[in-house]
């Protein structure tokens, strides 16, 4: 699904990026529009969409069909899963998480948006901010993507109107700046016309912004070289022990954070003992600096005890070491959490027994409000939590670090993933507590 | 906290990674990730590219030390000679430890039956999933790619089979952030797809990249085939050409590797690696959809196939 006519060299670009919006909102249809006017979708795609329209009686080729890929989803109309697209410009490659947006899938928005860079937010334009769009980016906001885009949708429906556009914008803007999310870009767009998604709309003069595939384009995607907090989980010990290389230990892992160079005193966790990186080996060769996102193997002075699950950091800069946790969470699976339940954590590469504390706090998404002590959480709950594990935790805030201040807890006996976890703070300025009204289940 | 960012494709700071090095040390911290989590990973390897680049993968996380996993080959008995050569080269080139599973075998038993139209493809799953089960492997990884098809769009990187190798598009566990969960029940296994990321091109220029060699029916070269469905299919005896169809000898290439009766080959004039990437880019038809007849069957073929414990 690429349309790179050229073999330069791999100096490409790689955005993540999600998608948050129902049906109602057209987001299939932006998808489609996306894929097919930047040419990524090939002819015997279309022809199977053209088919399957036809079959259903739709006079024109309905986009939304590029996507909806399961059997129940196309029989329904609906999509139930986070489905994943890949797609290419010239000048960067997308890989997109395709997310469902009604409540009972917010298990699904959260898992697209842990990985993104940017999530893209649609509203109708008939109906402007919903309850809806501001759990998406309380979603956004919670897992701390770095860029929001607002797409206003279905401006032909309200005259093209910039009143209306800048009105919506400016009330997201004003609500999602107070979740703290750093960045918002406003575009007005019709996915069902193509206005402004790939190309320039001829129908809002008025707009002199980028275009969806634009501002996608142009987007900063922040890699991490400093070497404040550095942090590698140590995955595997690699130890050939063959004549060529009889002594030859190297601790292989992905950098989480930061940046490591050769040379620099380290300490190991949680043994804490203290050492310097003698070399570090990038996929087979030897480099004298390694940064975050880097599949590399470190070696290290002295011989250590070392092994899966520790962390290696700069000495000086280590994380607290904690076997209580406070995070919050989304439940993501369809059997509840409770406090007692006795569950497996798996931080980066170390996998512990722990025991749900506390339950303190349930968030309502809509409005933010928390309810107090809630018996138990299902699926697509969003809460507050305290974690007792059997072994202290070398534990960055999520704030930090995405990758070490992220966790997620596993049912010891079926290995469901139950819940996903982001350690200290939810947002910048917690709400107060207060009294709950129920909430419903779908909300068109 | 000073970052480095990325323009257009132009890099500002020396710490800027580029889309292959973020796609290539992803593969590599799952093939670790796997390593130091299962007892008894293979490696699903049919001698494509995309299996190919896995295997390269798997050399470049473990180095210097040897790939901790076997390789696993399920054999239709209508291989292309030259990837069956390719294979046996690679094996013994970095010792590894390959296991087949053979469908022919299961033919010559009475347990499987020749398909009226010939072709092996769908014949794969019952060896396999036996395979699997008779050598308790624990982990398979698998070459598959999001990027091929609709129901893989939703698939996982760590995808949980059952203890008849089945596939619950319900049952799949969120994936969150790069935490793989990889717990499983005895008799259950997990299917690792270390290229999920990937989109053919990418395979394509990473191989350029990194100078991996190909079996030689990528490119291009004279061949004697028919036309079947659309497609070119190549002369051999696992069944074409039949009655009414003729043969001529054209030059091809092929975009995809199964078995010589599913996988068509294209017209191409393509003989480097260059001129292959500027053909796919050029292409106006998907991988699959341009040479694999299997995929034909029905808009849900795909799932119905995975569900029952196809790759």
């Amino acid at each position: 699904m690429t349309t790179i006519a050229s073999t330069e060299p791999l100096t490409t670009a790689l955005l993540r990026f999600a998608t948050a919006g129902s049906v109602d909102d057209g987001k299939s249809t932006l998808v489609g529009r996306l894929l097919h006017d930047s040419k990524s979708v090939l002819a015997d795609q279309m022809e199977a969409v053209e088919r399957a329209s036809a079959g259903r009686g739709q006079d024109t080729p309905d986009l939304a069909l590029l996507t909806d890929g399961l059997r129940a989803e196309r029989e329904q109309g609906i999509t139930i899963d986070v489905a994943y697209r890949y797609f290419a410009t010239p000048t960067r490659r997308f890989i997109l998480a395709d997310t469902p947006g009604h409540v009972q899938y917010t298990r699904n928005m959260v898992t697209g948006a842990s990985t993104a860079d940017l999530t893209v937010i649609l509203v109708d334009a008939r109906n402007g901010v919903v309850e809806q769009t501001r759990r998406h980016a309380a979603i956004a906001a919670l897992l701390r993507v770095p860029h929001v885009a607002l797409a206003v949708n279905k401006m032909d429906l309200v005259g093209h109107r910039e009143s209306v556009f800048a009105a919506i914008a400016e009330e997201f803007t004003a609500y999602a700046t107070d979740l703290g999310i750093p960045e918002i870009t406003a575009i007005p767009i019709s996915a069902l016309a193509g206005d402004n998604v790939v190309e320039p709309s001829a129908h809002m003069d008025w707009y002199s912004g980028p275009t969806v595939l634009e501002h996608l384009e142009t987007v900063p995607v922040a890699h991490d070289a400093s070497p404040r907090h550095a942090r590698l989980p140590v995955q595997y010990v690699i130890r050939p022990q063959t004549a060529e290389h009889p002594d030859y230990r190297g601790y292989a892992g992905q950098i989480a954070a930061g940046s490591f160079r050769v040379g620099e005193p380290v300490t190991i966790l949680p043994s804490g003992r203290t050492t310097r990186i003698s070399g570090i080996d990038l996929l087979g060769r030897p480099v004298d600096t390694a940064w975050s996102r880097q599949s590399v193997t470190v070696l290290l002075e002295d011989d250590l005890d070392v092994a899966r699950g520790d962390l290696i950091v700069p000495t000086g800069d280590a994380p607290a070491t904690t076997q209580d946790i406070e995070a919050t969470v989304c439940h993501v699976a369809d059997q509840p959490l409770t406090v007692g339940h006795r569950v497996l954590l798996k931080h980066g590469t170390r996998t512990v027994k722990a025991i749900v504390e506390d339950i303190p706090s349930r968030l309502s998404l809509d409005d933010l409000s928390q309810r107090p002590h809630p018996a138990r959480l299902d699926a697509n709950d969003i809460a507050r939590v305290r974690i007792r594990t059997a072994a202290p935790l070398p534990v960055d805030p999520y704030a930090t670090s995405r990758r070490t201040g992220s966790f997620i807890l596993i049912d010891p006996g079926d290995g469901t993933t139950l819940t996903a976890g982001m350690i200290g703070d939810s947002f910048t300025t917690p709400a107060p507590p207060q009294d709950e009204t129920p909430d419903d289940g779908w909300d068109f | 906290m000073t970052t480095a960012t990325t323009r257009s494709g132009t890099t500002d700071h020396p710490c800027t990674l580029t889309h292959a090095d973020v796609l290539e040390s992803e593969a590599v911290h799952i093939f670790r990730e796997v390593a130091g989590e299962f007892e008894r990973p293979v490696i699903l390897f049919s001698g494509g590219k995309d299996s190919i680049v896995m295997l390269h993968l798997a050399l470049k996380a473990f180095a210097p030390a040897p790939v901790p996993f076997a390789l696993l080959h399920v054999d239709t008995g209508h291989n292309f000679p030259e990837v069956l050569e390719y294979r046996d080269r690679v094996v013994a080139a970095h010792g590894l430890r390959l296991h087949v599973a053979s469908v022919q075998d299961y033919i010559d038993r009475g347990v499987l039956k020749e398909r009226p139209d010939g072709t092996r493809n769908p014949l794969q799953t019952l060896p396999l999933t036996e395979k699997i089960r008779t050598e308790r492997f624990d982990a398979v990884f698998g070459g598959g790619r999001r990027d091929e098809e609709k129901a893989r769009a939703k698939e996982r990187v760590f995808s949980l089979r059952d203890q008849f190798s089945q596939w619950d598009p319900r049952r799949q566990r969120p994936e969150l952030w790069q935490l793989y969960n990889g717990r499983h029940a005895p008799g259950e296994h997990v299917r690792v797809f270390p290229l999920s990321d990937w989109t053919e091109l990418d395979v394509w220029q990473y191989i350029a990249r990194e100078g991996i060699e190909l079996p030689e029916i990528y490119f291009a070269h004279e061949r004697e085939v028919f036309p079947r469905s659309g497609m070119w299919l190549p002369v051999g005896e696992w069944g074409g050409p039949q009655d009414g169809e003729t043969v001529e000898k054209r030059r091809v290439r092929y975009r995809t590797v199964g078995d010589m009766s599913c996988t068509g080959a294209v017209d191409s004039d393509a003989m480097t690696l260059d001129q292959v990437i500027a053909e796919i880019a050029a292409s106006r038809l998907t991988e699959r959809g341009a040479t694999r007849a299997d995929d034909k069957l029905s808009e849900a073929s795909m799932e119905d196939r995975k569900r029952e414990g196809y790759f």
